[in-house]
């Protein structure tokens, strides 16, 4: 029985997974700076990952800094923009994630902008970034001084000034504390379920002996029992309906505020560091050397 | 009968999950997102479209013989912003057609302009070209972007209402009939225009 039940699940899995879009590879996100290509010492990587830091505590922005050996065949921006929703870099509200790709062996190199910062890392400034700062270093060959001083452009044009700085805090602390409360919704259908299914229930058989002893029913005179029955159904299908939109509603709104910082490891530093599900539409630029 | 009622519990919940299981929500639900994609798509095509006055302005400084392509792109942008295909229209493949086919007349037009523009140190040196140009890159990248997810989002609208069972509240309740996808008219139209070192 069991094995049968368990090749049944797997079956049904199977037929309810989407089809795999054609995609990259993409390496896994193991901190700020994803070295693949090994371009960085890890002195300086633990300086460029402090940096980046006190970029996230001070603006909840997300810059990763990643090199790749190899970008499988697609175009940098191709690969960028699906590499950061990926990794889903940002806040999934904000959408306020950054990445500076650098490709060594296709010496191509791009800074790919999450929607939300699109506003403030414009096209052309990601351009002038990459000409004026990256690519210079890079014809030298000096691909840790590259990354250093456009990390450091880039994230001089991300800091927001105290005032801005202490609003998105704060905001971003409530949602927080918002998320850890509570699950209202989920409370709501819970007592949806409980006083429309659950108790009728109960009282359906209650109902009946008194029916038959007093002629009214719970909740005032009722004809035919029978009769009735099929509008009960009918309005509880609609009752259960909107309990379940509201818990989907409650889900959809924990899940999406709760894997937002990834726990808070993303602040401490010490723990893993993860994306919010913030995404990317191309935005950014791309340069070659 | 405390058994009957229990019964009737559970056949209510069947029910209602197998109406929201045949499409009552899932086919709206993908439509309105496919609709949402199309007006990220058209919102960058706007985006190039109202970057090419500056183009033209930045233009005006080189040779006359240049004035047939600047002439070309500008007719070429009064076209394709002349067809607008709104979130209802999505399923009319032949306007889906029309529309690319000028959107791409365009891209290829301006390919041709910042070509031709190579000849020419003092725009090349102009530090407006250059950030218009980047500008114009970032947003040949995003009509890309915002194309493919339009074309997946319409990808998974159209397996909705024609696999089972959502199909059935698809063509019962919704009446829902299948979008158009946008596909580049000529090969490679969807690519940024590449500068062609050899012409001048």
């Amino acid at each position: 029985m069991n094995p049968l039940l368990a090749a049944l699940m797997a079956l049904l899995a199977a037929l309810l997974a989407a089809p795999a879009m054609a995609q990259p590879e993409f390496p896994a996100l193991t901190g700020r700076v994803v070295d693949n290509a090994d371009l960085l010492s890890p002195q300086l990587e633990a300086e460029i990952n402090a940096k980046l830091e006190a970029l996230e505590a001070q603006t909840q922005r997300q810059l990763v800094i990643a090199t790749v050996p190899d970008l499988q065949g697609y175009d940098i921006a191709d690969y960028g923009y699906q590499l950061g929703r990926a990794w889903g870099l940002g806040d999934a509200e904000r959408n306020d994630g950054a990445l500076l790709l650098v490709a060594p062996n296709e010496r191509k190199v791009r800074i790919e902008v999450g929607y939300g910062l699109e506003g403030y890392l414009t096209d052309a400034y990601s351009a002038l970034i990459i000409q004026n700062f990256i690519i210079p270093r890079f014809r030298d060959d000096d691909y840790p001084g590259g990354i250093v001083a456009g990390t450091d452009a880039i994230i001089a044009q991300l800091q927001l000034t105290p005032e801005e700085a202490a609003q998105i805090t704060a905001e971003a602390k409530q949602s927080r504390e918002s998320d850890g409360g509570f699950p209202v919704g989920a409370l709501i259908w819970l007592g949806f379920m409980f006083f429309f299914f659950v108790l009728p229930i109960i009282r359906g058989s209650r109902r009946k002996r008194r029916y038959r002893s007093k002629g009214t029913g719970p909740w005032g005179k009722r004809g035919g029992d029978d009769d009735d029955g099929f509008g009960d159904a009918v309005s509880n299908i609609i009752l259960w309906e909107i309990g379940s939109a509201i818990a989907r509603g409650a889900m959809s709104g924990g899940s999406g505020g709760g894997s937002s910082w990834g726990g808070g490891g993303g602040f401490g530093g010490g723990g893993g560091f993860s994306g919010g599900g913030g995404s990317f539409g191309g935005g950014g630029a791309s340069g070659g050397w | 009968m405390n058994l009957r009622n229990f019964g009737r519990g559970v056949v209510i919940a069947a029910v209602s999950l197998t109406l929201a299981a045949c499409g009552i929500n899932s086919v709206p639900a993908a439509e309105e997102d496919a609709k949402a994609k199309w007006a990220d798509v058209e919102a960058q095509f706007q985006r190039r479209a109202n970057l090419i006055p500056n183009l033209v302005e930045v233009a005006q400084g080189a040779a006359a013989s240049e004035r047939a392509i600047l002439t070309e792109v500008t007719d070429a942008r009064a076209r394709a912003t002349g067809i607008n295909i709104s979130g209802d229209d999505l399923n009319d493949t032949a306007k889906m057609q029309e529309f690319a086919a000028a959107q791409s007349q365009l891209g290829q037009g301006l390919g041709r302009l910042l070509a031709s523009f190579e000849a020419y140190p003092q725009i090349q040196s102009n530090q407006n070209f250059l950030a218009l140009q980047s500008q114009l890159e970032g947003t040949e990248n995003r009509i890309a972007v915002a194309l493919r997810d339009y074309n997946e989002s319409v990808r998974k609208y159209n397996t909705t209402i024609r696999t089972f069972p959502d199909t059935i509240g698809a063509n019962i309740i919704h009446g829902a009939e299948p979008m158009a996808p946008y596909t580049a008219v000529t090969e490679g139209a969807e690519v940024a225009p590449t500068i062609d070192m050899t012409s001048n």
